[in-house]
């Protein structure tokens, strides 16, 4: 016999759970070509938040224009590509051999231009978009517990990137010398591979990945300068507790740090109530769980160091 | 450095002109410091005297950040917890006192304070603290994770104090007044400018002989080659933690200054931006020396200002320029004026 | 029985397929120069890295002057006075000769948390440090910063690094590895001059070097012990013999 007070946390739950997973989703995408970028060509770049927030932006102004989202996501896409593979070919190629000061503060320099450069071109205001029309509803995926769309498309879309790369990585023949490359650097070169322009299309699917995320986040969030960083950080805790390289464990850890984070916000004060008073419980729990995922991360790192799936032994 | 007899007299020459010029370019600018709060009096200009202060803040954060990153050779992208931490301290502090309720009441109760006697020490000790934890787990590992995990170790502090709904949450945390001492008035703009101009110069201090110590040569050592260290019978760990709490430390001086300086403290102080540019400062200033920090914070800073009068998008045109630095300088603007010491 | 420093007993390593290390088991004695010798790929530098704490064993244990130390962390078995010197050379670029062997001495004068007093006048670890010095004769060199030493300066300072810190057993990983014909003779001279005071364990490709230097030899093919004996015995081991054919010319 249930309770109808436990069936409706039950059906809050399912619907953390979802949240939980569209936030690992919209992480993976990031931490997916990062994670690449930094065990491929050893490089640490700052700016790979630039290039979410580049896919937002062009995404919600080809839709102001336009009224369609889809063609919005068509020019984001090709646009987040070609500017990430531009930059590489500038700058990021240039820092190849440097030390990861140096990688670290030209990337810095990079997030400052394009952090400014979007805010001369479309102001400080945020700009607001809206999901395609054919999304707008809701689904129910468990009877009594409508789910939006549009956030069930984000899931969608995640799963359907996740499998696309397994197969790009798995049966394709770029895709293997890409993964030779993220642990064996020597022997891609000397198989004779392009690691020039194996090195630009690496970066250039990273941050078509990253736009890919970008224009998927505007309809949630607010398309604004800067909102690239703070997804940026989580993106770094994923590749941490993932290991730097491994697709698989941005994949893992993607999903963990998502629910973590999702179900933290959603169900710690709850349960802190249940030992101290109100405020002092709700005061807690905000704290505590806006932390959980850098507490997560640092018990990942006393078990393992380098990450659940190192890459490089 | 001694000659020993090995080095030619031309050499000698070199290094002996190297040295003047050091020297001359060093003392120069200590009377310029000096100096600074009468010029600026003079010229009527009393909104750069607090300019300065800040610039000297900012500069002991960057020598902080100089020790772990230049002499220890750790890329740690979380230096603004510590300042920010330090900062909240003094604030903290100067809030319960100013409501006069205690900060906490167990285990046992501890007192709001508006003396800086009593609030800086406690800002140096809590942030070395809070160095202790985040190194801890932070030098578990190297490279790329290393500053990866620094970042997200600031950014949680960021959220904790965000979440401090208590003191602002959000908004931050808005002085009284500065902070009390006896015999000087910190409240008064030049008083306050050779207090910081005092601490500069003591951490500089203390900075040189740490390098130059037993430890200094540790902490360069493991910089060089840690594999090796170890061999030598080296308990590197310990050595880089505690080089990382006194940096920790240093950052939490430069920020207990800060919160007095604004007579404000809000999470923003520890935002990563503020950690990109302290590493900024360092890199500006160049590698090599204590004072190159110092001078990056002076550049920086500056540019800063002067940037800003004549466009509000300062930033488009200063991203460029670390990137131009970065790949076409060595050695930083202290190599420019003193030359390259090797 | 063997007075021994450095008791090894049935380690084993393997790495995926590879048996690095198969049962091996040596001693090396107290006072000797013990020659750890083999073809390429014989599973030398795992044994050294084993024995130094770089890589744990999979099965065995390793006893140090009466100890065992099989699981002791590196710089542990470094204060009790197991040194070692790279093959690769590691000495610190950056550093001149006085400071790297300057680094070399400290280890091993108690810890180094000493935050205020400057090196450069600290008369105990100068007084050391210049003695390091002139054992390994770079005295015109000892301001110079090690990354401006000839390759042959820098592999005398390489041993001279695991000599500062007056060891009881000195792993010298091919000490001669790069050298022309001066260097190693000069760098033989100096392992000679050692001998009796401390024990070392030689592993080297230049056999004339092995043959004169070392009073016993161990020989290792593919993570096994083949054979171990003194220099006369080796020589006219059949299976050493094979092992070698073709590889290297074993008449001294």
């Amino acid at each position: 016999m249930q309770s109808p007070a436990s069936g409706l946390s039950m059906l809050l739950f399912i619907e953390q759970i979802l949240n939980g997973l569209q936030l690992g989703v919209m992480l993976f995408l990031m931490s997916a070509g990062l994670t690449l970028v930094f065990g491929i060509m050893q490089v640490i770049n700052l700016a790979h938040g630039s290039f979410y927030m580049i896919g937002a932006y062009v995404a919600a102004t080809v839709m102001q224009q336009t009224g369609s989202f889809m063609l919005g996501l068509l020019a984001a896409l090709p646009v987040s590509a070609l500017i990430g593979m531009l930059v590489e070919a500038l700058v990021l190629r240039r820092l190849y051999q440097r030390d990861h000061l140096d990688q670290v503060l030209a990337t810095f320099g990079l997030i400052l231009f394009f952090n400014e450069l979007t805010r001369i071109i479309w102001g400080r205001q945020p700009l607001f978009m809206d999901g395609p029309e054919w999304l707008s509803g809701t689904v129910e995926l468990i009877p009594g517990a409508p789910y939006p769309s549009y956030r069930l498309a984000i899931i969608v879309v995640g799963i359907a990137v996740a499998v696309l790369l397994y197969l790009l990585f798995t049966r394709t023949r770029l895709g293997m010398q890409i993964r030779a490359g993220s642990s064996n650097r020597e022997m891609v070169a000397a198989l004779g591979v392009n690691i020039k322009l194996l090195y630009t299309l690496v970066f250039g699917l990273g941050t078509l990945l990253a736009g890919l995320a970008g224009v998927m986040a505007g309809p949630i969030l607010a398309v604004e300068s800067g909102m690239g960083e703070s997804i940026l950080i989580l993106t770094f805790v994923v590749i941490v507790i993932g290991g730097i390289g491994s697709i698989r464990g941005a994949l893992i850890a993607a999903l963990l740090v998502g629910m973590v984070d999702t179900l933290g916000r959603a169900f710690l004060p709850g349960l802190f109530r249940l030992v101290l008073p109100a405020a002092q419980a709700d005061g807690v729990g905000a704290s505590l769980s806006s932390m959980a995922i850098y507490i997560l991360m640092a018990a990942i790192l006393v078990w393992k160091p380098k990450g659940l799936f190192p890459a490089q032994a | 450095m001694e000659a020993e007899g090995t080095v030619s007299g031309a050499g000698l020459i070199a290094m002996q002109n190297f040295l003047t010029r050091k020297i001359a370019v060093l003392s120069t600018c200590l009377i310029l410091l000096l100096a600074l709060p009468v010029i600026m009096q003079l010229l009527d200009e009393p909104y750069l005297i607090s300019l300065s202060s800040r610039i000297l803040i900012y500069a002991i954060a960057a020598v902080s950040l100089y020790l772990i990153l230049g002499y220890g050779g750790m890329v740690s992208l979380g230096h603004a917890a510590f300042f920010g931490t330090g900062a909240y301290v003094v604030g903290i502090l100067a809030s319960a006192s100013f409501d006069a309720s205690p900060v906490f009441s167990w285990p046992f109760q501890m007192d709001g304070s508006e003396r800086l006697l009593v609030a800086l020490p406690l800002a140096l000790l809590i942030s070395a603290f809070a160095a202790l934890i985040i190194g801890f787990f932070s030098l578990r590992t190297s490279g790329m994770y290393f500053i990866m995990i620094t970042l997200a170790f600031a950014q949680m502090l960021y959220y904790f104090y965000v979440s401090l709904e208590g003191y602002g949450g959000d908004d931050g945390l808005s002085l009284y007044s500065r902070s009390q001492l006896p015999l000087l008035d910190l409240g008064d703009d030049t008083h306050f400018y050779y207090l910081c101009l005092t601490f500069l110069l003591l951490f500089l201090l203390f900075c040189h002989r740490l390098v130059n110590s037993r430890f200094g040569r540790v902490i360069q050592g493991i910089r060089e080659n840690e594999k090796r260290m170890q061999s030598l019978g080296y308990a590197v760990f310990g050595y880089k933690l505690a080089c990382f709490v006194i940096a920790g430390a240093g950052a939490g001086l430069a920020g207990a200054l800060m919160a007095n300086q604004s007579e404000f403290v809000s999470p923003g102080l520890m935002h990563w931006t503020q950690s990109g540019e302290i590493l900024v400062m360092v890199l500006l200033g160049g590698m090599g020396t204590l004072f190159g920090p110092v001078l990056g914070a002076v550049a920086l800073l500056s540019m800063e200002e002067i940037l800003s009068m004549f466009t509000e998008h300062w930033m488009v045109y200063l991203g460029p320029f670390l990137i131009l630095v970065v790949l076409f300088t060595r050695g930083g603007l202290y190599g420019l004026l003193i030359g390259r010491e090797r | 029985m063997l007075d021994s420093i450095l008791r090894v007993e049935g380690l084993c390593k393997r790495f995926g397929a590879v048996e690095a290390s198969n049962n091996l088991s040596f001693e090396v004695a107290r006072g000797e120069i013990h020659a750890l010798i083999g073809p390429n790929g014989a599973g030398k530098t795992t044994a050294i890295n084993q024995l130094t704490g770089e890589i744990t064993p999979d099965a065995g244990s390793i006893f140090f002057d009466g100890e065992e130390i099989t699981h002791l962390p590196v710089h542990l078995r470094a204060r009790k006075g197991l040194a070692r010197s790279f093959q690769i050379t590691a000495v610190f670029e950056h550093l001149s000769v006085e400071e790297n062997l300057g680094l070399a001495v400290q280890a091993h004068q108690g810890h180094s948390f000493r935050f205020w007093r400057n090196v450069a006048r600290d008369s105990s670890l100068k007084q050391l440090t210049r003695q390091a010095i002139e054992t390994i004769g770079l005295e015109a060199r000892a301001a110079e910063p090690a990354a401006n030493l000839s390759h042959g300066e820098k592999r005398q300072l390489e041993v001279g690094m695991a000599l500062a810190s007056r060891p009881k057993l000195i792993l010298l990983d091919e000490p001669m590895a790069g050298m022309g014909p001066g260097g190693t003779v000069k760098l033989a001279e100096l392992i000679q001059g050692l001998k009796g005071n401390l024990s070392i364990l030689l592993v080297e490709h230049d056999m004339d070097v092995v043959f004169s230097l070392a009073d016993r030899i161990t020989v290792l093919v593919y993570g096994e012990v083949i054979a171990s004996g003194t220099v006369e015995q080796i020589r006219n081991d059949p299976l050493v013999r094979q092992a070698y054919l073709g590889e290297e010319v074993i008449d001294a």
